[in-house]
């Protein structure tokens, strides 16, 4: 029903398939907040997921990362069924999710939180490199290492969610607008990151705020109005298109 | 001053009983920022399945290191196994509903155990308390002038047992992968679940450890006072949270020291005061110390970071 509405734009370049995310919806008690959500990622992929505060953006992530159960609808990971899994089923199967907000554990030191990100890993040897890997990409958490993440700023807290996320070596990164209450430097860092991280193969969902970063960043863009999918397309075309420019970009 | 000295003794000993008590309380809050007041009660059970335990072993049996290692073994996985069975059908269902529903939940198993255990059919013991049969024999570890000063052997026993655990409980914390799960759903099991952390049975493990501890400190209080009653658990219980919240409830050394500091405090009124005054100055010197460090000794009031 919902999916007749959509307005659609411009080609998709091809991926090979990774997350499909088809109908799903989900209710906080007797509010709906998503009414029949579909899209998909592909493998390699970057997309983002914008709209408006309460449009339904970090449902939809939570619903994909097993946070949150949907009440109809059905989520296939590489192929396989994943609606019912819960979230820590779903981490071997390569999601991670840096959550917005409290993302990070401020009562665990920094090193401890990396550490968790590598929870189920026993491959020691490649979790202390990858844990050079992060620090190379955040350098700032390494002088920080042995600090309470409680203490850290807020961008360095979200560097530190991205890298925690990272060390689970994760085909899908969800990531819950990670531009929030940061100063511009720090966001271009971040977003910088992004790409270096994509380049090595990671999918990306992105939910963002910020219209024009996220969609500048990503290969492909949803429209989230009211718990549901509006508008799809290339990154490009939603920016070029009159619609989203009048209503995210504030033109 | 031998006086002193053996005041000093018996507070530090009657604090021990507390603190291996409040351990468990702590804990239990550390992860689910739950006061679980039915934990006093989970003791009382264990102490009834060490009491049948030592029952069943007979008189020559009981006494032996292998029978006295068999009774704490009973009462401590029976206890494990009945925190599984509280946490999974009370506590789990609440998680998500507000604190205040859990904490109610709490206080109603409490009472379904004190209670319960007053009644006189089947296996359920009744209201009238039992001696416990003797297991450990007393014996007078030091002896200082003319009897002046006596610490006897379960004093020091209980009192290492309460160190070693406590040891033990900050190093699983702060140092193992256990640990570091434990205090990641302390924090937030939502999240904690992101890293892959299987939180429901964290939890469950958390509970079921904090169970045992309760048994084994029951015990050791059984042994000491030799005697057992299906209410045991909610006084015992009450001073085990004063001295959890005194220590700031969810530090692991806190409630140790809680519970020691709670211990002296009682001691000395019933030595150089009235006996009678006991409970009052000990619940006044709870008031006095939440006044003066709303969190607790060693608590910090974390402020709400937004």
């Amino acid at each position: 029903m919902s999916e007749a509405q959509v307005k659609t734009l411009g080609e998709r370049r091809a991926f090979p398939p990774l997350l499909a995310v088809d109908g799903i919806k989900v209710h906080y008690g007797a509010i709906q907040a998503l009414k029949g959500v579909s899209l998909t990622v592909g493998k390699g992929e970057v997309v983002a997921l914008i709209g408006a505060n309460g449009a339904g953006k970090t449902s939809t992530l939570r619903a994909v990362s097993g946070m949150l159960k949907p009440s109809a609808g059905r989520i296939t990971l590489d192929g396989k069924d994943t609606t019912n899994l819960k979230a820590h089923q779903l981490v071997p199967r390569g999601m991670a999710h840096a959550p917005e907000g409290r993302g990070v554990f401020p009562n665990l030191t920094v090193q401890e939180n990396l550490e968790l990100g590598a929870y189920l890993r026993k491959d020691t040897a490649a979790v202390q490199e990858d844990m050079e890997k992060g620090f190379t990409l955040f350098p700032v958490l390494k002088e920080r290492r042995r600090q309470l993440a409680g203490t850290l700023s807020g961008g360095e807290q979200q560097m530190l969610a991205i890298a925690r996320a990272l060390l689970s070596r994760p085909q899908l990164l969800l990531l819950d607008e990670p531009s929030l209450g940061l100063a511009p430097q720090v966001t271009e860092t971040i977003f910088r990151t992004l790409r270096e991280v994509n380049a090595t193969g990671v999918s990306v969902l992105l939910v963002e705020q910020n219209a024009h970063l996220a969609l500048n960043s990503a290969h492909y863009g949803y429209v989230l109005e009211t718990g549901e999918v509006v508008m799809a397309g290339p990154g490009r075309a939603l920016l070029d298109s009159p619609e989203v420019r009048r209503a995210y970009l504030g033109e | 001053m031998a006086q002193l000295l053996q005041h000093l003794i018996n507070g530090l000993a009657a604090g021990t009983i507390y603190a291996l008590v409040a351990l468990g309380y702590t804990m239990v809050y550390g992860v689910l920022k739950l006061i679980n007041f039915a934990h006093g009660d989970v003791m009382m059970v264990g102490v009834y399945m060490g009491y049948a335990t030592a029952f069943v072993l007979g008189r020559e049996a009981r006494s032996s290191l292998l029978g006295v290692a068999l009774i704490f073994a009973v009462a401590m996985l029976g206890c494990a196994l009945l925190g599984f069975l509280i946490e999974r059908f009370a506590y789990r269902p609440l998680r998500e509903k507000p604190r205040l529903t859990a904490l109610i939940t709490a206080i109603g198993i409490s009472f379904a155990l004190s209670y319960g255990f007053q009644l006189d059919i089947g296996f359920l013991p009744g209201a009238s308390p039992r001696a416990f049969p003797e297991v450990i024999e007393p014996t007078e570890w030091l002896i200082i002038g003319d009897r002046d000063v006596v610490v006897w052997n379960w004093q020091v026993i209980s009192f290492l047992i309460a160190v070693a655990l406590m040891v033990g409980l900050q190093y699983l914390v702060f140092r193992t992968r256990f640990g570091r799960a434990m205090r990641a759903v302390s924090w937030d099991h939502r999240v904690a679940a992101l890293m892959g952390i299987p939180t429901d049975r964290v939890i469950a493990l958390t509970f079921m450890l904090g169970s045992a501890l309760a048994a084994g400190a029951g015990l050791l209080y059984a042994i000491k006072d030799t005697s057992v009653s299906p209410l045991m658990g909610l006084y015992v219980g009450l001073k085990a949270f004063v001295a959890a919240v005194i220590g700031g409830i969810g530090h692991v050394p806190g409630a140790v020291v809680g519970a020691l500091v709670l211990g002296l405090v009682e001691e000395f009124v019933v030595g150089y005061a009235a006996s009678t005054w006991r409970d009052a100055v000990a619940f006044g010197f709870l008031i006095l110390v939440l006044l003066v460090k709303p969190g607790g000794l060693f608590g910090r009031v974390a402020a709400e970071k937004v």
